[in-house]
């Protein structure tokens, strides 16, 4: 149901598009109204979501740890595993932010009838397919930059040149496009055909994916295919970004779809998982010190409780302690 | 401990099970409570004791649960509080991208195939109150964004999946986000508990910890006649009589175990384990009759009974002026010293840094808490060469080692236990890299699961670990399994009995007993079982 | 443990780094900039008409060399018939001899580095 329901959604904004700007003729409203508004729920609904975590205390210091601890000087620590200071809790935050660490540690149990057995295995698919996904996310925004924009600082023809670095047609293709189109279809395949994730996944989940993969399809089809004025494009975006907004004549629907998906994205994105990026910041199985024992934590709203005290213990067993010698404080 | 493994059906009928789910979705599935697989609920007098609400006689079987009239505003204010007070709830509600990774990490779902035990549905189920109940896109969208009305079958369908986890964290080592099914499972109990709505096998020893001091209900005099007994038993095996200190004031050190190594075997050798090492030491410590449980079920209900049932080993090591604390092999319980007791009930400061007096170490790793895992202690002993030990005695072991899931993913201890073992004896194996460590397998009967009417479930959940054991055991003629959690040392018994029968289990501290040189022992025949020592077997046939 | 610090310091970071084009642009103060371009040209009409030219010259440049580079043809017929020499320096700089004016502007102002001027040598006289 969810599946469907995402994959009607995202048709259905593409076919906005298609009435609003094609037929109607609301460039505008589509060009410089609706990524505004975006750009101002994403940012606003991010620090409002992000704030809700940080209001929240961690009382309590609680480390998955996935290595040996500090103890004994003779015993080597694994730091960046169970890490017992700052430094270790940078590492392996960057490990895991960086590189995707937990996820690179998956297996797969599998069930054998001759035993009955279970067996596992590594399986590093999910991994790379979730790394390559992000990392190629991360330098098509930082090329998109050219558009954003003026003058273009240095990094951007970096990435965009080495991106392109095979230059395989014209315009050159580039190598990030091709791995996020492959990397979001492994992750919708995975989704409907392995049966436990199909059972999991919400529309939540498969609409995400559909908003994404549009994105990045109309972003290929009006760089290869359906050509747009991308002078005119940038025209617009730095008016956007300088709050000068204009909207050039004869750019392109291809160009118009590609930003109401990007724009419905960002307005999405903080009332979903995609908030994700900035929990697994906050995560405190993983951002804290693995060392309770040498450091006090502190919890804000630690409260008195009701305790059974050693005088109404020793109350209620006086005379059976006496009796065999144990000492007692009141005689 | 002998359980009953009659009802349950042989392996390969039990595993006769498909991962794969069934068509209809999971919120269409209701929960049922099927023999062998749930624990029977808190008796009314264990709550009253503890003046937790809705104390009555209910099984989970009935129609009525019987739940308070405003279950509903009681379990939206509960969920509420704690979204507001614990961050990794309010974070592991949001986040979860349902990727799937945690799925079968979950030793629950490897043996039983029922979905509702993957991590990642076990939360949903909360997770689909959680966005109905407080997030907008939930109320709009309703079930199509994962969101479901609270009702009386969700409460059933929580406390049926909520004591189908042991709080092992398997799945938090594997989580992108690190989330921790713990935490939701700790904070689904928590609501349950507003509800009346718990298991006896955990109320009772809380209710007993709270009023005698441990999980068992043992009374002072009790205590003391159970150590010298054990004292009885060690003069048999080596000639020497030892003292058991007791509540003794200006001792050194506080000696704390979980009540499980002096209620019954194996645990019990492992007890004698530790008293014949600390004689052999001449170790100035003392036992504590009310400090007398290490362990603590409340981890397993809240996190105000975790800091009320805690709250005894700092006040006795103050009343008794001890300078620091030493504890036993127990694996919940070392989450609590390690990750709680110092937050809840410190700081420590009329306690000194732990320094070990035979060697002089100062534990620097427990500066604050000041309180010394045993196998920290004894492996620095061992490292200074402190200890006489023969580890030919323990030949007859094939020994291989389980991480005790709360040492190894809440505190590291990891390399400690194995020094220690592979001082003690000669023939050590390690199980499947997948099945140990930080990704060790639970023994299936954690967190207060461990009960006989939970047998079928218990065995299910112990397959990983099981399986493993037959793994090396076929390789290697393993027929020993030593852990350092006195919970495993319950349960991993009838999980290998079942999965891999002819391994007994047993505690470190138990083996190093059996290799310890003691000064003016006499020459000893057996270990400390009875079975006769390697080469002594003809003596032990005249 | 306040880490509320960290955590706010970070998220203004993140802001900051999102929000880039913004105050790079305003900050840089050439807020919506845009090169005035000048079709410099002595035709009237290019080889193919201007909306072709405009979304595709890159396209029929990179046909051209492969075309005259690697199968020695050198004739070009348009749409409407008319043929042309397959040249850059013979047939388009004819026209469009100012690079700086008629290349370059756009080129840069939207981050294009075509090859073109690796091997044929740009027009004197007329740099940006």
């Amino acid at each position: 149901m969810g599946l469907w329901f995402s994959l009607f959604t995202v048709v259905i904004l593409v076919l906005l598009v298609f009435m609003g700007v094609g037929v109607v003729g609301l460039n505008s409203l589509f060009g410089i109204l609706i990524p505004y508004a975006a750009l101002l729920i994403f940012l606003v609904g991010v620090v409002y979501r992000v704030g809700k975590w940080t209001k929240a205390p961690v009382p309590f210091r609680i480390p998955t740890t996935c290595g040996q601890q500090k103890s004994h000087p003779w015993i080597k620590a694994n730091n960046f595993e169970s890490p017992s200071n700052t430094f270790g809790v940078l590492v392996r935050m960057a490990l895991e932010v960086l590189l995707f660490r937990s996820l690179f540690r998956n297996t797969r149990a599998e069930l054998r009838a001759d035993g009955p057995r279970v067996v596992y295995g590594g399986t590093k698919w999910l991994w790379l397919a979730g790394l390559a996904f992000h990392w190629s996310f991360l330098l098509i925004l930082i090329r998109h930059l050219r558009f954003f924009t003026e003058p273009i600082p240095f990094f951007v023809n970096l990435v965009a040149s080495m991106d392109g670095l095979f230059e395989i047609g014209v315009p050159t293709l580039y190598v990030t496009d091709i791995i996020i189109l492959l990397a979001v279809t492994y992750l919708f395949l995975r989704r409907v055909v392995i049966p436990q994730i199909r059972y999991i996944s919400l529309a939540a989940d498969y609409f995400p994916l559909f908003l994404i993969l549009g994105v990045a399809l109309s972003g290929v089809l009006m760089r290869h295919f359906y050509k747009v004025d991308i002078y005119k494009v940038k025209e617009l975006a730095t008016g956007l970004f300088s709050f000068h907004p204009l909207v050039p004549e004869g750019i392109g629907l291809a160009f118009y779809i590609h930003l109401f998906l990007v724009s419905t994205l960002l307005a999405y994105f903080p009332f979903s998982k995609l908030m994700h990026m900035g929990g697994v910041f906050l995560s405190p199985t993983r951002n804290l010190a693995n060392n309770n024992r040498m450091r006090r934590h502190v919890n804000p709203w630690n409260y008195p409780v009701k305790v059974h005290t050693y005088e109404e213990y020793e109350d209620e067993f006086r005379e059976k302690m006496k009796a065999v010698g144990l000492p007692v404080e009141k005689e | 401990m002998s359980e009953d493994l009659s009802n349950v059906p042989k392996p390969d009928e039990l595993m006769r099970i498909d991962h794969k789910p069934p068509r209809k979705g999971w919120m269409d599935v209701p929960v049922d409570f099927k023999p062998g697989t749930y624990s029977y609920t808190a008796k009314a007098k264990n709550l009253k004791i503890l003046g937790m609400p809705n104390p009555r006689e209910w099984s989970p079987t009935d129609e009525d649960w019987k739940l308070p009239e405003n279950w509903e505003e009681i379990v939206r204010e509960g969920f509420k509080d704690r979204l507001d007070k614990y961050r990794s709830f309010q974070l592991f509600m949001d986040i979860c991208v349902r990727c799937g990774a945690c799925a079968d990490k979950c030793h629950f779902f490897i043996g039983s195939g029922d979905p509702k035990n993957m991590p990642v549905l076990r939360a949903e189920l909360m997770r689909s109150v959680y966005r109905k109940e407080f997030t907008t896109s939930g109320k709009i969208f309703g079930k199509l964004a994962g969101a479901r009305e609270l009702t009386v079958d969700v409460i059933k369908e929580w406390f049926y999946y909520f004591y189908q986890c042991t709080e092992c964290r398997r799945c938090s080592v594997f989580c992108p986000y690190g989330i921790d099914t713990a935490e939701i499972t700790m904070m689904g109990r928590e609501l349950l508990h507003l509800l009346g709505c718990g298991i006896n096998w955990a109320m009772e020893p809380v209710a007993n910890c709270f009023r005698t001091g441990n999980h068992l209900g043992i009374q002072p005099h009790g205590f003391k006649d159970t150590l010298e007994f054990f004292a009885d038993d060690i003069e048999d095996l080596t000639g020497i009589k030892i003292n058991v200190p007791l509540n003794k004031k200006g001792a050194e050190i506080l000696f704390v175990v979980p009540s499980g190594d002096y209620f019954g075997d194996p645990g019990t050798y492992t007890c004698m384990g530790y008293m014949m090492l600390f004689h052999e030491l001449g170790l100035n410590y003392t036992w504590s009759t009310y400090a007398s449980e290490g362990g603590n079920f409340g981890l397993f209900t809240s996190h105000e009974m975790i800091k009320r049932l805690n709250a005894k080993i700092y006040a006795e090591a103050k009343r008794l002026g001890v300078k620091w604390i030493l504890g036993g092999e127990c694996g919940h319980m070392w989450r609590v010293m390690h990750q709680y007791m110092d937050t809840m009930n410190g700081p420590a400061d009329f306690l000194e840094v732990p320094t070990s007096p035979i060697t002089g170490t100062r534990f620097e790793n427990a500066k604050s808490t000041k309180m010394v895992h045993i196998t920290e202690f004894t492996s620095d002993l061992m490292k200074h060469n402190k200890l006489r030990l023969d580890p030919g005695r323990n030949d007859n072991l094939i020994v291989t080692y389980h991480d005790s899931c709360n040492p190894a993913r809440a505190m590291g201890l990891i390399e400690e236990p194995r020094y220690v073992i592979r001082n003690v004896c000669n023939h050590f194996h390690e199980m499947p890299e997948n099945t140990i460590k930080e990704q060790t397998f639970c023994c299936g009967g954690g967190a207060g699961l461990g009960n006989d009417e939970n047998m079928e479930m218990r065995l299910r959940g112990g397959f990983p670990r099981g399986n493993a054991v037959r793994y090396v055991q076929e390789k290697y003629g393993v027929n020993r399994l030593a852990c350092v959690c006195a919970i495993d040392r319950a349960t991993l018994v009838p999980v290998c009995d079942y999965w891999a029968p002819g391994v007994a289990v047993t505690g470190v501290h138990e083996m190093v007993a059996n290799a310890l040189l003691m000064k003016g022992e006499k020459e000893r025949t057996t270990n400390l079982r009875g079975e006769p020592l390697p080469g002594k077997e003809e003596v032990e046939d005249e | 443990m306040n880490n509320r610090i960290i955590i706010i310091a970070g998220l203004i970071i993140f802001l900051c780094l999102i929000t880039f084009p913004i105050w790079y642009n305003v900050v840089g103060g050439k807020a919506a900039y845009a090169p005035e371009l000048k079709i410099v040209s002595e035709e009237k009409q290019c080889v193919e008409s201007t909306k072709y030219m405009r979304a595709k010259h890159m396209q029929l440049l990179n046909d051209w060399r492969n075309s005259v580079v690697r199968e020695d043809k050198r004739t070009y017929t348009a749409l409407d018939g008319k043929k042309y020499d397959m040249s850059l320096s013979n047939t388009c700089l004819k026209c469009h001899s100012n690079k700086a004016d008629f290349c370059d502007k756009c080129h840069n102002y939207v981050e294009v580095t075509p090859t073109c001027w690796n091997c044929h040598v740009a027009p004197e006289g007329n740099k940006l």
